[in-house]
Formats: structure tokens, sequence, C-alpha cells
């Protein structure tokens, strides 16, 4: 199988703006890499440094060292984006277009041609279910409306791999089930996805592998059974034990 | 070029489909129709102080909507996270500028379009002529004018945090320039030196906006019309500045942090 997605050594440091205030590392020598057609769940608790790895992929922070490449393509070259489809954590589009326009404008940046993205939009809008709603304003949608709607400018480049940061959170059962069951469909479809998610029910459900980090570093990468396996315990029990949650006993 | 039309139009679209400027021709048209009832001490002039009074308010409104219009763009992209989506995408920090700039540009022009229409009309319905060369000139001169307004207001929305400040600064400062602008150097006359060069500096390095502004006269006094020579130094002297404050604001644009 080839990456399509690999970090090599990878290490993002903050400059603290206030004075005599430490550096803060987000990532420390991280070492990833993604291979075409999996679903691949990113774990880590809050601030472990996922969005900040999703973010340097994107181009959004440069490494302080090590480098970043999608589909061989260095991530400081816009091109390298060309391909890829992503989901940002909790987005507010824009209130004054409807979904189809939404649509039309970034298949535009990606110069579709105007037939081809006709096509592409309906299609998407099947996909999420918000066919009805076409013509609404984006303002008018309810949250899961509004991630579904993101999904599916994700998707208007028929993308080779996915970049979907924590797509369910803050949405009800109903909303994860269909979220869930979109990345099932993109996944049969053979489409690479790099996901965040603190629901590790979900991760279970969908993901052939996962990779945990914490405070920056990566602790452990492999199949979700071998990870079980290794630690003789459920999912959450291994993520827990990986990062170094100590239980508190009643006094 | 595509990506730059793609920004441009979703900004146009955006103006048209909120209130701002609705609100802001309503006042105008009212304003002016109110003042244009009454004939103030039977003066056969009074057409002028018509004139006169609805091109300050088309100046003041149009340089609302241009500044109220660009300094929310990039604040709002990021608040809403909008820009995250945006440039995950094969666009450039460099496009998503100039987009912007050229949405609100052309979002500025429609806005006078529709405004010295009015004035036309309402001109035409006292004077009884249609001087349309004189108006196409001072409304030429006067969206240049917004085109250097607008670029200078997205390079604010890039260094101030809050679109509020940045747009009471930007309208300080145009404001200013409107109406102080062209006096500079003769108060730098008056002075000694370091300060009569350091007001020189300032006179020979602020864009002298108030030369498109006093076009308002061309229209009032009935004077005739300026060469189009004169217009067209004066489109390439304003387009130099608009240029430099897209170059900074990308340069600035290029090293934050979007995230």
């Amino acid at each position: 199988m080839s990456a399509i997605l690999k970090t090599e050594k990878l290490r993002v440091e903050f400059k603290s703006r206030e004075f005599r205030q430490a550096t803060k590392v987000a990532l420390q020598g991280l070492d990833l890499e993604v291979n075409a057609g999996e679903v691949f769940g990113f774990l880590g608790p809050n601030g472990a440094g996922k969005t900040t790895t999703m973010n340097v992929l994107l181009g959004f922070v440069p490494p302080t060292s090590g480098t970043a490449f999608l589909f061989g393509i260095d991530v400081r070259q816009p091109i390298a984006r060309q391909r890829i489809g992503y989901l940002p954590e909790l987005t507010y589009y824009y209130k004054f277009l409807t979904a189809e326009e939404l649509l039309r404008f970034y298949a535009k940046i990606f110069g579709i041609a105007r037939d081809e993205a006709d096509k592409r939009i309906d299609q998407l809008l099947k996909l999420v279910e918000l066919e009805s709603a076409r013509k609404r304003p984006i303002k008018s949608y309810s949250k899961g409306m509004q991630q579904r709607v993101g999904l599916a400018q994700a998707l208007i480049n028929n993308p080779d791999l996915l970049i979907l940061d924590e797509p369910t959170s803050g949405l009800d059962p109903l909303g994860r089930m269909k979220v869930r069951e979109i990345i099932q469909r993109l996944k049969n479809e053979g489409k690479t996805v790099f996901f965040s998610s603190h629901e590790l029910g979900e991760v279970e459900t969908v993901c052939d592998r996962v990779a945990i980090i914490h405070q920056g570093e990566l602790k452990t990468v492999g199949r979700i059974d071998e990870i079980k396996k290794q630690h003789h315990a459920t999912l959450e029990q291994a993520f827990l034990e990986i990062v170094g949650y100590q239980p508190q006993t009643a006094p | 070029m595509k990506n730059i039309f793609a920004v441009a139009g979703v900004v146009i679209k955006e103006l048209y489909r909120r209130k701002d400027f609705y609100v802001l021709f309503i006042l105008t048209v009212l304003v002016c129709l109110i003042m244009g009832s009454v004939n103030i001490f039977n003066d056969k002039q009074i057409v002028r102080y018509l004139k006169e009074l609805c091109l300050l308010l088309i100046w003041i409104s149009s340089l609302v909507i241009a500044i109220t219009t660009t300094a929310r763009q990039i604040p709002a992209e990021r608040e809403q996270r909008t820009l995250l989506p945006l440039l995950a995408k094969p666009l450039t920090r460099t496009q998503l500028i100039f987009g912007k700039f050229l949405g609100c540009w052309i979002a500025c022009g429609l806005v006078l379009i529709c405004f010295y229409v009015f004035f036309g009309a309402l001109a035409a319905s006292r004077d009884h002529a249609w001087p349309l060369l004189n108006y196409f000139q001072a409304a030429f001169l006067h969206w240049i004018v917004l085109g250097v307004v607008v670029a200078l207001t997205l390079l604010g929305s890039l260094v101030f945090a809050a679109p509020s400040s940045n747009s009471t600064i930007c309208f300080v400062i145009v404001a200013t320039i409107l109406c102080v602008g062209r006096y500079l150097d003769a108060v730098a006359l008056a002075q000694t030196e370091p300060f009569r060069s350091i007001i020189y500096a300032f006179y020979f390095a602020i864009p002298h906006l108030e030369i498109p502004f006093e076009m308002r006269n061309l229209i009032v006094h009935d004077w005739p019309l300026i060469g189009w020579n004169f217009i067209g130094l004066d489109t390439i002297y304003m387009l130099a500045y608009a240029a430099a404050f897209l170059v900074a604001a990308c340069l600035v644009f290029r090293h934050k942090a979007v995230n």
C-alpha cells in the first residue's frame, strides 16, 4: 500500500507572546503514514496536538522542523491540496448563501466546469440529505444540517483524501449516525479518510487503523484489534492507559 | 484569476443580501427628496444646495458602505472559521486578498451607479439637463477613491483585531485626508524644522483623495469637463496607492496564523 499522507519528524513550536513564557511544543517528532483507501482515526485528549497536525497538513501552520507530504507533495505547496477535502470543527458557513451556492463557489475554486459542478452538487446534496433545503439560506439550517453541508463542501472535488476534524462534535445521536454512515459510504467507495474524534465507539465502528497522540507525541499506531490485544482491554481502556489516566479512588 | 473572481462573487452577493446598502440608499433618497420639496427664501439657485447636499450624502454613504463591508471580510472569515475550508482548497492567501478587494470594489461600483442614477434624476427634475459626461467623470473618480479606501481597510482588517476599531480608524484617516489633506503643505510652510520636513513628508506620503472629492464642484457649479489626461493621471496615482496597500496586506496575511 502507498502512503498518501506522510509526516517525518514533524515538530511544531508556538512562541509565547507573554514575556518570559516558555515556548509551547505542540508536536514533537511526529512520524505518521496513512495508506490509500483506509479510514484512519487520529485520537488524543484535548490539547494533544490533533488539530495542530491537521493545520500543518493543510498548510495553515508551518512546521518548526520536519516535513509533511500529501500525495508525495510538500504541504507548503497549494497544489498539494488539489485532491483533498477538509471539514474543520464547528464552522459556520456563509449565512447569506444557500447550500447550492456555497457548493458552486467551492467548485469554482477547484476549477470544476459548470455542467460537472451541477451534477456533483446534485449528487452531494442527495448524499448528505439536503436536497429539499438546497435553496434555503444556510442561516436557517440546524447544527446537524450545517455539519452535513460542511461534509458536502469537503467532497465537492471528489477528493482522494478526506481530512475531518471532529466531524461529529456537537451533533445529536441522529446527526452523528448520519455522519458515520457517510464516512462508511466513502470508505466503501475506496476513499481515504483521516479523522480526529473523541467518540471511541464511532472510531471502532469505522476505522481500519488508529493513532493515539498525547502531549504532541505519537504514543501508538496500529489496527484497533491489535491495540486492544496489546493492552488486554477495550479501546477506551487502552486509550486511557496510553494517555496515563489514573482513576481516582474514593477516600 | 478564476479564484479571485469566485471570491469576489461571494462578496458582491453578501452586499446585496444585507440591509446596509438599502438603509443608506433609502436614507439618502428621503433626505434629498425632503430637502428638494422645500423652497427656502425663494432662492432660484437652491438647486445647487440640493445637489451639493445630495453629493455629500452620496460620499458619506459610499465611504460607510466601503469601509464597513471591507472591514468585516477577513475577521468574519476567521470568526466563523470559513477561512479554514477556504484555504484548505487550492486558493492562495494572495488570491483571497485580491478576491476580497475586487469584490468590495465592484460592490462599491454598483452602489455608486444606484446613487448617481438617483442623483441624475433628482438634478434633472430641477435643472432639466443631463450633463452625463460630468456625472461620469465624478462617479468614475469617486469609484477610484473607493478602491484606495477598500485596499486601506483590507490592510487594516489584518492589523487590527476588531472590525469596529479598524472601521473607526479608517474612517478617521479618510475623513482627515478629505478635509485637511490639501492644506498640509501650507501648514508645513508655517512651521520650523524639523516639523516642516515631517509635515511635508506626510503631505507627500498620503494619498490625496481630496482631488476627486472636489469633483463635486464640477457638477454643483456646472463647471466644464476636466481633461481626460488628468482623469487618467489621477487614476494611475490612486491605483498606485491601492496596489501598495494590497501588497502590504498580502505580506501581513502571509505571516498571519489562520487557525
